[in-house]
């Protein structure tokens, strides 16, 4: 994993509300046994028309979205399916960051454990970003994940909050494997006091 | 002396091998890993790149159902949609074989939907911890088991370590009493709920469904309620056992005999929420009040009763809330205010992890014994496992939807995730059973309306959205 401390960038908005993961990425794309490849079919079915031709009004066409590291969007994003796949093609597009007011919790986790920071500010700075962005598109907002704080167009700072062992792991580019694998004595104790439930083998 | 506790509680606190701190989650021991072919094949990747081996492969199940076909098989063989989903599934048998762990293929008579065939075998008992790969894992949730949908990295961590870091979820109570009405069923009831909470209002919370409406339903109906816990943002649905649970588990292949299961039981018993236990929310429901539910949007969320209206933008409470039914409306090509009554249909589909089971079967096919598939209507009967499906032949089921001019498949997800053959055309309009109606779910530019299994026979038999109140 990509370790993850600060960035600024320009932004892609997209902010409808209860954006789901089958939009995210389409499932005739998990197919797939790869993490990688994914960000060419990122929002597939929003992104190109019937005809296979990309919709020149959708945001992440336009020329700007490709050197954006932020993508801006509605609340509750990334319900529904517990697909890895969404934060792979985020992060396979370029995004590092999405900034909401609110996450759907297994999207949350997974962007978390692949390196996607998913930033969930208050609805009021949300809406700040949201209007700076309408008169500023190219404005350049800055993600602090050390100090936990967005830094709008207008300079005004604002936090966020991010779970402490998972920012930790953001931090120094380590996923939670790791420390898993290193509780291999209590889970033998857990193990040694509890029974099985049941034994598929 | 322990404080009151709710279920969710008491399995939380039975499973935490290292509580949480302010720095750390807690580590949680998974009792059951159920595992498919699309989301693990990059989690056994990264155990082969690290050299790690399974934990407890006889903690593990893995079976083929995501990009599985479901047409008839002739002489014997299934036809796999693509090189792709071939190679998928091929590489679940690989991992499988190399890493120990006991796989319901697609050649096996156990496969199935791996939210069907779990509970089916006995796997699925009250008190566990379960997860998968798989945002409907809370459909376990039906036997008193705290089951949650995870990711692939998570799959990763379970495999290797049988554990997963967790902030403990608040917990709210969905009590539903009364006694429901003709024509109303369990899906109904989640449709309702799902309806009132919001699509993300449970995001954080398990809930626990309580009352006398849910204590009268059979395992499948409950099953079928907390399968679509997700769908308004919770992470597992939580029904307490009770004698319905223990005579459904009896006797099953992986349930526990003998000795073992008096024991079993006894434990079960335990697990309750304590009278006095409180939760951070509470809804409640009136099941006498509901009428059979349908979604006219893009979210399972957006519903109304059958014989309701489409609502306007215009009396949103807010503006986001208006773009999104805006935007729903035009997706679906409705107007507000219009009733879905009459709506003509494309196709109608009969499975997925909701609505696969075989009381769902009999229920469809009460319906349609004696009558006929409505001309230029495509429906669909998918099974939710091959045991579903011998057990709903040999009641004869098969030749009551086949005699109706529906197609009888083979088990699998089928039209609900639309990534193995049957999908809808673009345009096309479906009364679904499945659990969801976002955008292109069932096929790129597919119209969705969930519905009961009851509905769904009624549409496919009138051609057109229907009530199965007023069927003659």
């Amino acid at each position: 994993m990509e370790p993850i401390t600060a960035l600024t960038s320009s932004c892609v908005v997209l902010p409808a509300e209860n954006v789901d993961t089958d939009q995210i990425i389409p499932a005739r794309f998990l197919k797939t046994i790869e993490r990688r490849g994914l960000g060419a079919h990122l929002f597939a079915d929003w992104r190109v028309d019937a005809h296979g031709q990309p919709r020149p009004e959708f945001p992440l066409n336009s020329p700007d979205a490709r050197d954006a590291s932020i993508l801006v969007a509605g609340h509750n994003f990334g319900c529904g399916s517990s697909r890895e796949h969404a934060p792979w093609a985020l992060l396979d597009f370029g995004f590092r960051v999405v900034i909401s007011t609110g996450f759907a919790d297994i999207f949350r986790n997974n962007a978390l454990k692949t390196g996607l920071l998913p930033v969930a500010l208050s609805t009021p700075a949300h809406s700040m970003l949201l209007e700076q962005l309408a008169e500023s598109p190219r404005a350049q907002v800055t993600i602090d994940l050390q100090t936990q704080t967005a830094t709008l167009p207008d300079g005004t700072a604002h936090a966020f909050v991010v779970d402490p062992f998972a920012r930790h792991c953001l931090l120094n580019g380590v996923d939670e494997l790791g420390f898993l694998l290193e509780q291999d004595a209590a889970i033998a104790a857990y193990e040694s006091t509890h029974t099985s439930r049941v034994c598929t083998s | 002396m322990t404080s009151p506790r709710t279920l969710f509680e008491k399995i939380w606190a039975d499973h935490l091998v290292r509580p949480e701190t302010e720095g750390t989650p807690a580590v949680l021991y998974a009792d059951l890993h159920l595992v498919h072919e699309v989301t693990s094949p990059q989690a056994f990747a990264e155990l082969r790149r690290r050299g790690a081996p399974v934990r407890r492969p006889d903690l593990t199940l893995a079976t083929m159902d995501h990009s599985t076909p479901t047409t008839p098989r002739s002489a014997g063989r299934l036809h796999v949609l693509d090189a792709q989903a071939s190679a998928q599934l091929e590489q679940l048998e690989i991992n499988c074989e190399e890493f120990g762990i006991r796989l319901f293929g697609l050649d096996d008579s156990r496969q199935g939907i791996v939210h069907v065939i779990g509970p089916e075998q006995g796997l699925t008992q009250p008190g566990m911890t379960i997860v998968c790969g798989d945002s409907h894992t809370s459909t376990h949730g039906a036997f008193g088991a705290l089951a949650f949908g995870i990711g692939t990295s998570e799959v990763g961590y379970v495999l290797a370590t049988q554990t997963l870091l967790q902030r403990q979820p608040r917990n709210m109570e969905v009590r539903i009493d009364g006694v429901l009405p003709r024509g109303v069923t369990a899906k109904d009831i989640i449709l309702a709920i799902i309806a009132k909470v919001g699509i993300g209002g449970a995001t954080g919370h398990v809930l626990e469904y309580t009352g006398s409406a849910i204590r009268s339903l059979g395992m499948e109906e409950r099953m079928t309620i907390c399968n679509m816990s997700i769908e308004a943002g919770a992470r597992a649905g939580l029904v307490a056992p009770d004698d319905t649970t223990f005579e459904y588990i009896a006797g099953r292949p992986f349930a526990p005999a003998g000795a073992d299961w008096d024991a079993a039981v006894v434990r079960w018993r335990g697990l309750s929420p304590d009278e006095t236990a409180s939760y951070d929310r509470s809804v409640q429901l009136d099941a006498a009040s509901l009428a059979p539910m349908i979604t006219f949007g893009t979210n399972p969320s957006m519903a109304i009763p059958i014989d309701g209206r489409v609502p306007d933008p215009s009396d949103a409470e807010s503006r986001a809330e208006r773009a999104d039914l805006d935007k729903a409306l035009r997706y679906m090509a409705l107007e507000p205010g219009q009733s879905l009554l009459g709506r003509a249909v494309d196709v109608v589909f009969v499975g997925s992890c909701t609505n696969s089971r075989i009381s769902d079967l009999r229920q469809a096919a009460a319906v349609m014994r004696g009558r006929h598939v409505a001309a230029g209507v495509r429906m669909l009967v998918v099974p939710g496992s091959q045991n579903v499906k011998r057990e709903a032949e040999a009641e004869g089921l098969d030749r009551v939807f086949l005699e109706a001019g529906a197609e009888w498949r083979e088990a699998g997800c089928s039209m609900c995730i639309a990534m193995n053959g049957d999908q809808l055309e673009p345009g096309q309009s479906a009364v679904s059973t499945s659990n969801r109606n976002f955008e292109g779910r069932q096929g790129k530019g597919g119209r969705t309306f969930l519905a009961s299994p009851l509905t769904a026979a009624a549409t496919a038999v009138s051609g057109a959205i229907a009530d199965v109140r007023s069927l003659s």
